[in-house]
């Protein structure tokens, strides 16, 4: 089924609307992809659920991604947003450092971003501000650091009866 | 006052106040870990006020085994097999919506023929899924009979899977491009049958819990929830629907050839229990006029696309041919180029929208790859859906979301 909007029409209503808040908008195997300013994400999204001619007010997605070489730009938090109503999805991306992994939680819009935060916060140690209840979900409680960030290597890093240096890796 | 009368009036008091504390006392409940209620582990701590539940705090986690870490150092061939422990009630859809995956940040055009037979892998694997769910639904409110009438019909949709892959739960169906073979004679005489004998078994199956007025009483308004609550908690799949939301992936964002094929949306009103069970029951039906669709339309052609780079070469040419060995050896090492990108992909699983987010930088492993699991986000709506209601509605309420703890923890 056709989408009733297009990437380019929802991309130039942002920008009007936003302004600087709006970095760069890109389209990568034809999927609207935004990296919007940390501090305006929340508005962002909000306005995008009101906003009645676009009705982008299904939250499908959060996921944090780990950039370990992207000085003060370490970690993108993702969020992935639909319309049901006019068959529309985009991406929208935060870029945060790791000094201050902080970004407004969206759980007063979305109550389903309840547990998307939280598994974020487990995962990469993203800190969501107004948050009802951020602890971790899916991993044991004295845990004390953030498994999926990029430093943890899933096998001991000590290990010396394996060369992968043939294979290029 | 006599010391008789002090008596009585002492023991009244205390009576009274006996019976205060009971129905005033609320006490702690422990609904799991392990619960044979619960079908999986998780925990529910409930407060509940003699059977009224107050309310609920979930623990989840129990069996969380890091997938999305782990497929960060495989090969994407070998990423299959973590899918297959997500939602094990319909392994072939998790699989055959990765390899689309890989398929689309590849740029890979699939043939018709594999296409078809796809959707038939997994319209099978719908409809046992639906099957395990609304058949407990009905264990859960006390009607064994229908369960163990059903999982025979299960086992014949597992002996069709182990036909076409030789396994049966974590199946690891199908290859990046297609499948290892093809439809084997066998495969095709035993769909025949079972699309012959199932609709009968079905309507037994259905005729027993429907329109059961002891059913019905107690499903009906069991654990509802409207449909902004449901759209607020990113419901997906059967559980939306049941809410009077048409959303499935299969229409709006087809992928493997569902435009071809004409079925309907089913969609309830209350979304309560009951339509949960109602919906899923219809989905069935639907899910076998597609299978129908697709076998007697079985395009012809091959069961695999022409992309040597990754599609393992068959033995035999592998040991004769140059190029077919340089494949195979690429292929096994993981040493196949990947093109760099970013892309989301979605198919419409036994619980609603599964998604992938697949990060690649180049290399032999995703850089990210994140799995949308329907089960994880709406479980977190239960304990407002259950809140008011008695311990036993509850119990109904969790085995109509249909929570699988393997796609629940990842």
């Amino acid at each position: 089924m056709q989408s009733k909007l297009s990437n380019t029409a929802v991309s130039d209503a942002l920008k009007a609307k936003f302004g600087a808040a709006i970095l760069t908008s890109d389209t990568p195997y034809d999927f609207l992809t935004i990296e919007v300013e940390p501090s305006a994400m929340h508005a962002v999204i909000s306005w995008l659920k009101k906003e009645e001619s676009l009705d982008i007010s299904f939250l499908t997605n959060i996921g944090g991604v780990h950039y370990p070489e992207q000085t003060d730009r370490e970690f993108a938090i993702v969020y992935h947003l639909q319309s049901m109503s006019n068959n529309f999805r985009m991406r929208l991306k935060a870029y945060v450092s790791l000094e201050n992994p902080e970004i407004d939680s969206i759980v007063d819009i979305y109550a389903g971003a309840n547990w998307m935060e939280r598994e974020t916060f487990d995962f990469y140690g993203i800190l969501f501000k107004g948050h009802p209840n951020l602890i971790r979900i899916l991993n044991e409680d004295s845990m004390d650091y953030h498994p999926m960030r990029k430093e943890y290597h899933l096998e001991d890093a000590t290990r010396e009866d394996k060369d992968d240096r043939f294979f290029g890796r | 006052m006599n010391t008789l009368e002090k008596q009585k009036s002492k023991i009244e008091a205390t009576v009274e106040s006996s019976i205060e504390t009971i129905d005033g006392d609320i006490a702690t409940l422990n609904l799991g870990p392990t619960h044979p209620s619960t079908h999986g582990i998780f925990q529910n701590v409930l407060k509940v006020d003699g059977e009224k539940i107050l309310s609920s705090v979930q623990t989840v986690g129990y069996i969380h085994r890091a997938f999305e870490k782990i497929a960060e150092r495989r090969p994407y061939s070998q990423i299959t097999p973590l899918t297959d422990r997500l939602n094990y009630c319909s392994s072939p859809i998790n699989n055959l919506g990765w390899y689309m995956t890989v398929e689309k940040l590849i740029g890979a055009e699939m043939p018709k023929r594999v296409d078809y037979m796809r959707v038939i892998i997994m319209e099978l694997a719908r409809i046992a899924d639906h099957l395990v769910c609304n058949s407990v639904i009905g264990v859960d409110a006390g009607a064994l009979t229908g369960f163990t009438y059903l999982f025979q019909q299960r086992e014949k949709i597992y002996e069709l899977f182990e036909e076409v892959c030789g396994a049966r739960l974590t199946t690891n169906l199908g290859r990046i491009g297609g499948f290892e073979r093809d439809f084997s004679p066998e495969f095709h005489r035993k769909l025949k049958d079972f699309l012959k004998d199932f609709p009968k078994v079905f309507n037994e199956f259905d005729k027993l819990l429907s329109r059961n007025r002891i059913f019905m009483d107690r499903t009906i308004g069991a654990g509802a929830i409207s449909a902004e609550r449901a759209l607020q908690y990113s419901f997906v799949g059967p559980n939306l629907r049941a809410a009077g939301v048409d959303y499935d992936v299969r229409v709006l964002n087809p992928y493997a050839s569902y435009e071809d094929f004409d079925f309907i949306i089913p969609v309830g009103t209350q979304g309560d229990t009951y339509d949960r069970f109602q919906v899923r029951q219809e989905e069935i039906r639907q899910s076998l006029r597609i299978i129908e669709q697709a076998f007697n339309n079985l395009p012809e052609g091959d069961y695999k696309a022409d992309i040597p780079e990754f599609f393992l070469p068959p033995k035999e040419e592998v040991y004769n041919n140059m190029e077919a060995l340089i494949y195979h050896f690429k292929i096994v090492m993981g040493e196949t180029p990947i093109p760099v990108g970013e892309v989301y992909h979605s198919v419409e699983g036994g619980n609603g929208e599964l998604g992938y987010y697949l990060i690649s930088d180049g290399g032999r492993s995703p850089y990210r790859l994140q799995f949308r699991r329907p089960c994880f986000i709406y479980y977190q709506a239960y304990p407002e859906m259950i809140t008011g209601q008695s311990i036993s509605d509850a119990v109904l309420t969790l085995s109509s979301m249909n929570v699988i703890a393997g796609e629940l923890d990842a």
